[in-house]
């Protein structure tokens, strides 16, 4: 707790102060999420998104590990061990089922949050390493769904784990040597399957930490909010505890009902019907695609068909990868003292021109690469280069923002206008106070 | 200095992708891709409804029971059921013994080693088994079907795009070859030892017609006849049963999940609002800033002709 | 700000005490609800653990007994387990039905742990009910204690012509499976 206003721990039961004497958990617990955390008191629906995150790894985590009680890691027992659990455990369909939309509903969480934080500002100044940290996150997440999808060994597990690694063998020289030494062969095989189970096993942990690494990092300066203006006083903060739990603890049921709504009537809505299909190296699906939660990558790596100087794959992979790492520099690209978009016209219009772009990307990027969707990926991945790298800039540089509030407690006026007009405006004239 | 070099970066990926675009849009209308046959002639799947459809399906099972035996006496020849167990018949409604039957009766035995010479052997199935595979080995199943290998059927519903109603539309759909598409595209002129078929990919299936009559199978009485369309919905419905033989579990937990969690959310949103009560959450702006009050005031405006 | 805020808030229900007990109740019935929907979330957690299907599917297996002599024994397999068939000699049954009730530790007749017709036939786990070890006297040449039956090597536990405790650690005599002659020449276990 970085403000000073924030109550201390103090002991309930003569058990607690007994650990918190010899362990400060239970005051670590109070000033990470109980009543000693200050967060602004206007957060909107959709700061709930960073909590589903934590939720649904969680989730994924303990059904993941039932599974891999299971789960049979060779290239001839893998596909029939699935199946073994879907049909002959007790439960297993249900624990199956979960964690495989649960990867799905993972990543819409994952990306709304993100969505929240490029809207609202949440990656500049003093947040950048919150939000590198959590680019971090991210890219662990799709290994450990990349390799994940593999461990059922169908045709899309085997195909797209082919796919994947062959982007090593763009780069010259190494690229090869790469893939091999990647897959412990030369076409995905036994020892891929077994270092994907461990990796798969392993990388949720390691995300584990670099989640407690990135809400460590986010309770120094403590949460943004949705005027982007930073907290003055106690006016401005609830304590964490009862109002955030509460707010948290209801939107997650919601959000549970829909997840239980795919996973128990539309569990393969999500899925590709070739990864029932045991995998066959000799025979290459009609069209190899990633799960939905890769594809606006896939159509920026198949928008590139043209060599020029490099070869047209290598673009392609190069694009890839750049697409996320040009996010480590957003807090120096966008560099406006305003952070939230509600307050930046401009900017605004090109956020939204963005999410469009993306979507239309992901969209482009599940479809068979055909002449019409290989173009339109081509003028969407243009423009999501231009907006980050080129646009945000220039917008930074030459835009006029709407005036901010004075503060949180101002912005938010409830009948008490006279004390709290943004700055720009007199107060009073015609205007009634309301009392709601 | 770094923002300048990201914006080079940006600027040269822009480029380059622009400089695609104009190659893929030129190639497009010079050469523009050629139209195939599968586009023009291959249809979608015919609509089917089962009983295990919707959010509260529940299998039919005298349905169920009428596909294991469209199964076993036309399809069993070739395909295999390897991920169905003998005993998990008895969902279909078979008793114990009846299972035992069925396993001890089926045409295809397991196979075993001869305890004394230690060659390979075979024995009757015993419910625990699963449905053994037709041939020895994939070499034996293509040598056997003109080199096409017959698929094993247990997940066939869900491992192909349209689910119950390809399988339908599949079985019931031969048909001679139009005359409009071997003129249109020589290429696709069905092949010998293939079968045309338009709700096939690739309109051509090394499958021949498997339900070819009706009364090709004898249903017990108190069922439908025995039409190939019949027959053709029955197995298909059995082949959504070895699919998904936790199907009715399922939605019976989805329910239950479902409501405990419509409820809980209620209850929370309820918990919510009341301890927010307080904080005068109904934060809506009001005066000046109030959207509602803006109208007014440029309405008021309008009507006294007074601009913006 | 100060007399606006007091006005609205005497105003406000929630306030009265009254107030204040409902407001707890609906907390706790919602965290309560949470709660049960947490254990029953983690039952099938639990479960799934408990043998599959395909386990639980007795597993009978049927042994083919006309190739075993008298005085012979085989060892098979039933559930993953060790199982000993013995064919008695005259003999063998001769001292299994002499020994008193009373010189047994697990008081069992031979009649009651064979086949009525059969009692030649003796058919147990071959898993010693001490700690598990698999006792020694089915094959040629095999120590077969002093009591002539089965011998455990790992603590010394012995067991007489009928597979009956006599002397050791063990505390009961080896199982008998549940088994029928499916035919004269065939048994099946389980």
């Amino acid at each position: 707790m970085s403000f000073a206003w924030a109550k201390p721990y103090e002991p309930k039961s003569g058990l607690m102060r007994w650990l918190d004497e010899r362990l400060p958990l239970p005051r670590l617990v109070y000033g990470a999420v109980g009543g000693g955390y200050p967060v602004p008191r206007n957060l909107n629906y959709w700061w709930n998104f960073g909590v589903l995150a934590g939720l649904f790894l969680a989730i994924q985590i303990v059904t993941g590990i039932v599974l891999a009680m299971w789960y049979y890691s060779s290239a001839d027992g893998a596909f029939n061990s699935v199946e073994h659990i879907m049909r002959d455990v007790n439960a297993g369909w249900a624990l199956r089922y979960i964690h495989m939309n649960g990867a799905s509903f993972f990543f819409i969480v994952t990306y709304i949050h993100i969505f929240r934080g490029l809207y609202y500002g949440s990656y500049k100044a003093p947040r950048e390493l919150v939000w590198m940290l959590g680019l971090v996150i991210y890219l662990l997440m799709m290994a450990t769904a990349f390799m994940g999808y593999v461990l059922p060994w169908g045709q899309m597990s085997y195909w797209g784990a082919q796919v994947i690694t062959g982007f090593f063998s763009a780069f010259p020289l190494v690229g090869e040597p790469i893939r091999i030494w990647l897959l412990g062969g030369y076409a995905p095989d036994q020892a891929a399957l077994t270092r994907f189970f461990s990796l798969h096993y392993l990388l949720p942990f390691v995300i584990a930490a670099v989640v407690i690494l990135h809400i460590w990092a986010l309770h120094i300066p403590g949460s943004n909010n949705p005027t982007g203006v930073d907290v003055k006083d106690e006016k401005d903060t609830l304590p964490f505890h009862p109002f955030y739990t509460a707010k948290d603890g209801w939107a997650a049921a919601a959000f549970l009902t829909v997840f239980a709504i795919f996973v128990y009537f539309a569990p393969n809505f999500l899925g590709h019907p070739d990864n029932y299909i045991p995998a066959n190296p000799l025979a290459t699906p009609a069209h190899i695609v990633p799960e939905w939660y890769f594809w606006p990558f896939y159509a920026i790596l198949r928008a590139f068909t043209v060599d020029f100087i490099l070869p047209a794959k290598l673009w392609g992979v190069l694009a890839m990868f750049a697409s996320i790492l040009i996010l480590f520099f957003l807090p120096w690209l966008d560099r406006s003292p305003v952070r939230s978009g509600s307050y930046r016209p401009v900017f605004k219009r090109f956020y939204w021109l963005l999410i469009a772009d993306i979507l239309i990307l992901g969209w482009c990027g599940g479809a068979a690469a055909t002449p019409i969707y290989v173009a339109i990926s081509q003028l969407a991945a243009a423009y999501y280069f231009a907006h980050f790298l080129i646009i945000l800039p220039l917008i930074s540089a030459f835009e006029r923002p709407l005036p901010l509030p004075d503060s949180i407690s101002s912005s938010r006026l409830h009948g008490e206008q006279k004390e709290a007009a943004p700055a720009g405006i007199s107060p009073r004239r015609g205007a009634t106070a309301t009392a709601e | 200095m770094l923002r300048f070099i990201l914006g080079l970066v940006g600027a040269v990926f822009s480029v380059v992708l622009l400089i695609s675009f104009f190659s893929n849009v030129s190639t497009y209308l010079t050469s523009p891709p050629e139209h195939t046959a599968e586009e023009e002639f291959h249809l979608h799947p015919k609509h089917l409804t089962l009983a295990s459809d919707g959010p509260m399906g529940k299998f039919d099972r005298k349905q169920l029971q009428r596909g294991f035996q469209v199964y076993k006496e036309v399809c069993a020849a070739c395909h295999g059921l390897s991920l169905v167990a003998f005993r998990d018949l008895e969902a279909l409604g078979y008793n114990e013994p009846e299972v035992k039957a069925i396993a001890e009766q089926w045409a295809t035995e397991v196979p075993s080693v001869n305890l004394e010479t230690g060659e390979a052997a075979t024995r009757k199935a015993i419910p625990a088994d699963r449905f053994p595979s037709p041939y020895a080995n994939e070499v034996a199943a293509r040598a056997a079907n003109n080199n096409a290998l017959p698929p094993d059927l247990s997940l066939i519903t869900k491992a192909r795009e349209g689910g119950a109603a390809y399988i339908y539309s599949l079985l019931t759909g031969y048909r001679p070859q139009p005359a409009e598409l071997v003129q249109k595209f020589q290429a696709a002129k069905t092949p010998q030892g293939l079968h045309y078929n338009p709700y096939f990919p690739n309109l051509n299936l090394a499958m021949p017609p498997p339900i070819t009559s009706d009364g090709q199978v004898t249903y017990a009485p108190g069922n439908p006849a025995p039409t190939v369309d019949q027959m053709a919905k029955d197995v298909s419905a059995f082949l959504v049963w070895t699919a998904e033989p936790k199907l009715e579990k399922r939605h019976a937990t989805g329910l239950a999940v479902v409501v405990f969690l419509l409820f809980a959310t209620i209850l929370g949103y309820f918990a919510y609002r009341n301890i927010w009560a307080n904080e005068k959450r109904k934060v809506r702006v009001t005066g000046v800033l109030d959207p509602e009050n803006q109208a007014k005031t440029a309405r008021a405006r309008r009507k006294a002709g007074v601009k913006g | 700000m100060a007399t606006l805020e007091q006005s609205a808030q005497g105003s406000d229900p929630a306030e009265s005490t009254d107030g204040v007990r409902r407001r707890d109740f609906l907390n706790v019935a919602a965290v309560s609800f949470a709660g049960v929907g947490v254990v029953a979330a983690a039952l099938p957690l639990i479960s799934q653990m408990n043998p599959p299907a395909d386990v639980l599917a007795l597993a009978s297996t049927e042994v083919d007994i006309s190739k075993i002599a008298s005085g012979q024994a085989i060892k098979t397999v039933w559930r993953k387990q060790p199982v000993f068939i013995r064919n008695l000699t005259p003999a063998e049954i001769q001292a299994a039905n002499s020994t008193p009730m009373s010189d047994l530790r697990d008081p069992q007749t031979l009649a009651e742990r064979t086949k009525p017709g059969k009692t030649n036939w003796l058919i147990t786990l071959g898993v010693c009910t001490h700690l598990g070890c698999v006792p020694l006297g089915t094959g040629e040449g095999e120590n077969r204690g002093p009591y002539g039956g089965y011998f455990c090597p790992c603590h010394g536990s012995a067991y007489d012509t009928a597979a009956r405790i006599r002397s050791g650690p063990a505390p009961t005599n080896l199982v008998v499976p549940n088994y029928e002659f499916v035919s004269d020449t065939t048994v099946r276990i389980g």
